[in-house]
């Protein structure tokens, strides 16, 4: 084995020394020819004599030369190197033709390596800068005859850790917010509270300060410290070298600052960069109730990240079994309850789930564009192939194989790809940052974060990806230009424009594909964006645009429920005194939040659920105005008003869709009905409106008196024609003068607050948007260089055409006709894919059918336009053709 | 045997290269084929240039080694010798070549 690859190494280097090493050989048998003519000197031969011995004697001189230049380099790759050095001096010769093709193929891979990398990181290395990703696994809560994912409780989560032996550390991380205000600015801060192994268990080490320690996980509320991130160290505090020990008010509770996190950490969440980590112990200062102690209590979401060597499944069998026996020993909480340990990129917690869809659209789009790109370059290798059949013909005749043209020109087109892979890296690089571009934008101070590097992974699949469109581009023409009959190469073949010869019939299936492969990507796009306006102009069943919201976190600033009802009375006298604003009201839960409602099991006599219904229904508590604030209209009874406070009866206002459902044909008006153990009155029935997405069905749906039901946080709505930026600083000031030490958060428009929930259909539409854009270009390019070649190929026809007595117009009609003939079958074509492709944008589109006439209309119109431009110029070239001229030639 | 002279066979080069390079010293390739053409009576014939690739080859796998030096006849020439571990491929070759033709000579004697 060493000797063989000693051998080769040898071998490998005598590559680059060749000169020297002709030299030594030519020496030494020149040196071995002296010597033999010497002997048979002294044997007595004549001069000539001794020569001519001496030469038979050693054989052929060259042939022994080239069997040691054999020996000695490695011929496969020496003839590629000679490949490699051609085909640069080809490419040199013709800049215009390489500059395009590299240009096409750089679009496509970058576009490629650009996806590949979001998916990539979202799939393999959500997290940068953790450890051990490999081994890490998301966990979630499950309840029997539940559907979907629930949290894990504490205790039972401390019983888990305890007791696993496959699992090495287990990490509580679960998603909480706050207003981090700083001097006058008070922004929404995204952070999590995590055990106290959090960045331990992770591999990520603090830069300054240190991490929390292990007793941090107990005591309510016992240890307010905060470990901040990077970049809200750097942004938020001015990168203060002496942060440590700062103290900052979260969610009205006074924390130190014990430690920065590293630049390039943004916590364990796909989607957003978190701010700030606190200990498990403040648990209750972020989410109340306390918890902690609470076996049936679950809100923990979390990892685990197992010992090396240990399956997924092996882990989730000793969990499982956990469960069982946590199940026997504490039946009254843990019924039915278990976890599941699942990839990364399953976690339902994150915006994974999400995004990935998308991407997924992305990937088949960015594909179609290589699959486009790769034609382009195919086309204009055998337009090129056609003028180097002189070429290939003298190199056949004087004795190339076959398989040797055929590598040249593959290795031409490796040249060409390599070359575009690279561009197409770099490109890459810049247009993955791009697409935070296209997001919607999100509240102030939340950051995105999308994981994925140009790794090794990602340069992997780039160069195979460079490799395949080689294949793809090239094999066809080298495989046309290798198959030169020698006998009728030197006849002049020319294709007319209406006959063809294989390799004219070869490009327009080309063009063909082009034609059908962006025809689908044209009505894939189209289809979403008209989704994207239906979600745009679809009413959510209020006011959008003359509404604003905002709010004030009372909740961080250490308000109680007493003192949030006095400041929001006052703020709303004051506020509907001020021109312009119509009127102003409260209500616990933001429409369009992620955050969602709370939900009450509600029973109604004389409704008899199902057997195995629970009829839970979601609810709001809404200030008095809130409905004619924002824009909800009553269709019986009558709004919450002042006198429905604590010391009347509990009233409650519900949905066409629940009034329809519990009381069916019946006015629900002046009814009683219970949530959860609160008897509730009737006293108004409200239009259905949509509450969390667009795109969601009608659902039961309630309001009670935020007066009845104080929460200490809640959003503000104004009704006024002014703008979102004329109200910020009134707002604030009208703030300032009840509390100096309030600001509010930023103010929208409710359109604003409905957009920021349907960025998945933007991105998709501005992803698909930006892909078939560059698919259109490419594909114009492509039928516009196999028409004018055609142009430029039957000239003498055209000539002839003219000589005879066609007018230019005539020409004009007869190239058109055939270019749009082209563009006429691929459109067909196209329309057939698109039937059976668009179904899987299908969960995407909102109130479009996926076989929307108006989107193929549109397609087939912008296909048909680009089409007519692409082959108008070499028409018109070809009605310019001068007879006298072409045929003299 | 039907020619006086018989062609060497494939890979039968390499060993003769060793044994005379074993027996030599350090020996010029003009010597070589000399040499292996004097202790055959002549009766092997080998193209003297097809020695180079061999000898190439078996400096490549280490088991020689070259440098020019000057001839006895005072010409420059690259002198070629024996390695250990040309030394060493020597034995098992020997030992092989030994076992094969014994083998191939007990088949002939009972066919």
């Amino acid at each position: 084995m060493r000797e063989l690859l000693r051998t080769f190494f040898l071998r490998l280097t005598s590559l680059f020394r060749r000169r020297h090493h002709d030299d030594d050989l030519t020496a030494e048998m020149n040196s071995h020819l002296q010597m033999a003519v010497d002997l048979n000197l002294r044997k007595g031969m004549s001069a000539e004599n001794a020569r001519r011995k001496a030469l038979v004697d050693f054989g052929g001189i060259e042939n022994t030369k080239e069997l040691y230049r054999d020996q000695r380099g490695l011929p496969i790759l020496e003839t590629a190197l000679q490949d490699i050095r051609f085909g640069f001096r080809m490419l040199r010769r013709s800049p215009g033709f390489s500059l395009l093709a590299i240009l096409c193929l750089t679009v496509a891979i970058g576009a490629n390596a650009a996806v590949f990398s979001w998916i990539e990181g979202i799939l393999f290395r959500p997290f940068p800068a953790v450890a051990h990703q490999e081994r890490m696994v998301a966990l979630a809560g499950t309840a029997r005859g539940v559907p979907g994912y629930t949290d894990i409780s504490w205790p039972d989560f401390l019983d888990y850790q305890k007791n696993s032996r496959l699992i090495e550390s287990f990490i509580v991380d679960r998603i909480t917010g706050t207003s981090l205000s700083i001097g006058d600015r008070a922004e929404r801060a995204i952070g999590s509270i995590v055990s106290a192994n959090y960045f331990e268990a992770l591999g990520v080490h603090p830069i300054l300060g240190r991490g929390f320690l292990p007793e941090e996980n107990f005591g309510r509320n016992a240890h307010p410290v905060t470990v901040i991130s990077y970049r809200t160290w750097k942004d938020r505090y001015g990168g203060d070298p002496a942060i440590i020990g700062r103290e900052q008010y979260l969610n009205g509770v006074q924390h130190t600052v014990i430690g920065v996190a590293p630049e390039g950490f943004d916590g364990t969440f796909v989607g957003y960069a978190f701010q700030f980590w606190v200990p498990l112990s403040m648990q209750e200062t972020f989410s109340t109730p306390y918890k902690l102690e609470d076996r049936g209590a679950r809100w923990i979401e979390g990892f685990a990240i197992l010992k090396p060597g240990v399956s997924r499944q092996r882990a989730q069998q000793e969990v499982s079994a956990l469960s069982q026996q946590l199940e026997n020993t504490y039946p009254a909480t843990n019924r039915g309850s278990g976890v599941k340990l699942m990839p990364l990129w399953e976690t339902p917690f994150n915006q994974a789930n999400t995004l990935l869809p998308t991407l997924e659209i992305a990937l088949v789009v960015v594909i179609f564009v290589l699959l486009i790109a790769c034609a382009n370059v195919s086309n204009l290798l055998l337009v090129r192939s056609f003028a180097r059949r002189q070429e290939m013909t003298i190199r056949l005749a004087i004795g190339a194989g076959r398989g040797r043209l055929l590598r040249q020109l593959l290795t031409e087109g490796l040249i060409l790809s390599s070359f575009a892979a690279a561009g197409g890296l770099l490109f890459a690089r810049w247009f993955r940052n791009a697409l935070v571009l296209f997001f919607p934008p999100l509240p102030s101070g939340i950051i995105i974060n999308l994981p994925g590097k140009l790794d090794w992974r990602v340069l992997a699949l780039s160069a195979g990806v460079c490799i395949f469109s080689t294949l793809l581009f090239a094999l066809f023409p080298a495989m046309q230009a290798s198959k030169i009959d020698l006998a009728t190469a030197l006849k002049s073949e020319s294709g007319g424009v209406v006959g063809g010869s294989r390799r004219a019939r070869f490009r327009s299936t080309l063009v063909l594909i082009q034609v059908a492969l962006s025809f689908v990507l044209l009505v894939g796009t189209v289809l979403l964006m008209k989704s994207a306006q239906g979600i745009e102009n679809a009413s959510p069943g209020f006011s959008t645009d003359g509404v604003l919201t905002s709010s004030v976190d009372l909740f961080a600033a250490g308000y109680d429920k007493v003192r949030a009802k006095n400041f929001r009375d006052q703020l709303i006298d004051r506020v509907q005194t001020l021109p312009g604003i119509q009127s102003a009201a409260f209500s616990q839960s933001l429409p369009f939040s992620y955050n969602g409602y709370f939900s009450s099991p509600v029973s109604v006599i004389g409704y008899v659920p199902a057997p195995d219904e629970d009829p839970e229904v979601e609810f709001n508590a809404v200030s008095p105005g809130y409905f004619s604030t924002v824009g909800i209209p009553l269709v019986s009874g009558r709004e919450f008003t002042g006198v429905d406070d604590e010391k009347s009866v509990p009233v409650a206002i519900v949905n066409e869709t629940m009034a329809a459902k519990f009381w069916p044909g019946r006015n629900p008006v002046g009814d009683h009905f219970k949530a959860k153990d609160q008897s509730l009155l009737v006293v108004g029935v409200a239009k259905n409106s949509k509450y969390g997405t667009i795109r969601e069905n009608p659902e039961p749906f309630y309001y009670i008196a935020l007066r009845q039901n104080v929460s200490v946080n809640g959003p503000l709505y104004l009704r006024t024609s002014l703008s979102p930026a004329a109200i910020a600083p009134i707002l604030a000031r009208e703030i300032r003068t009840i509390d100096p030490g309030l600001a509010p958060m930023e103010t929208i428009t409710m359109r604003q607050q409905i957009d920021r929930r349907s960025y998945t259909q933007k991105l998709a539409v501005a992803l698909l948007g930006v892909f078939g854009g560059m698919a259109l270009l490419l594909a114009a390019i492509g039928l516009y260089s196999v028409m004018s070649y055609a142009v430029s190929q039957s000239k003498r026809e055209l000539g002839l055409r003219m000589a005879l007595g066609a007018e230019a117009s005539d020409l004009l009609r007869l190239v058109m006709s055939q270019g749009l003939a082209l563009t006429a079958i691929g459109i067909i074509l196209g329309a057939i894919a698109s039937l059976a492709l668009t179904r899987l944008i299908g969960n995407l589109l909102f109130n479009v059918s996926p076989r929307d006439p108006l989107a193929f209309a549109s397609a087939f119109a912008v296909m048909a336009a680009v089409s007519v431009l692409a082959s108008f110029v070499p028409a018109w070239r070809a009605s310019r053709t001068d007879p006298v001229r072409t045929l003299r030639e | 045997m039907l020619n006086s002279k018989t062609e060497v066979l494939q890979g039968t080069l390499d060993l003769l290269v060793l044994k005379t390079l074993d027996s030599m010293g350090p020996i010029h390739g003009f010597g070589i084929a000399l040499r292996i053409q004097q202790v055959s009576d002549d009766l092997l014939q080998i193209n003297q240039g097809t020695l180079y690739p061999a000898l190439l080859r078996l400096e490549q796998r280490g088991w020689i080694s070259s440098k020019w030096g000057i001839s006895e006849n005072n010409r420059k020439a690259k002198f070629y010798s024996l390695t250990r571990t040309g030394r060493r491929q020597l034995g098992e070759e020997a030992e092989e070549w030994g076992r094969m033709s014994a083998m191939i000579n007990r088949v002939l004697k009972t066919s």
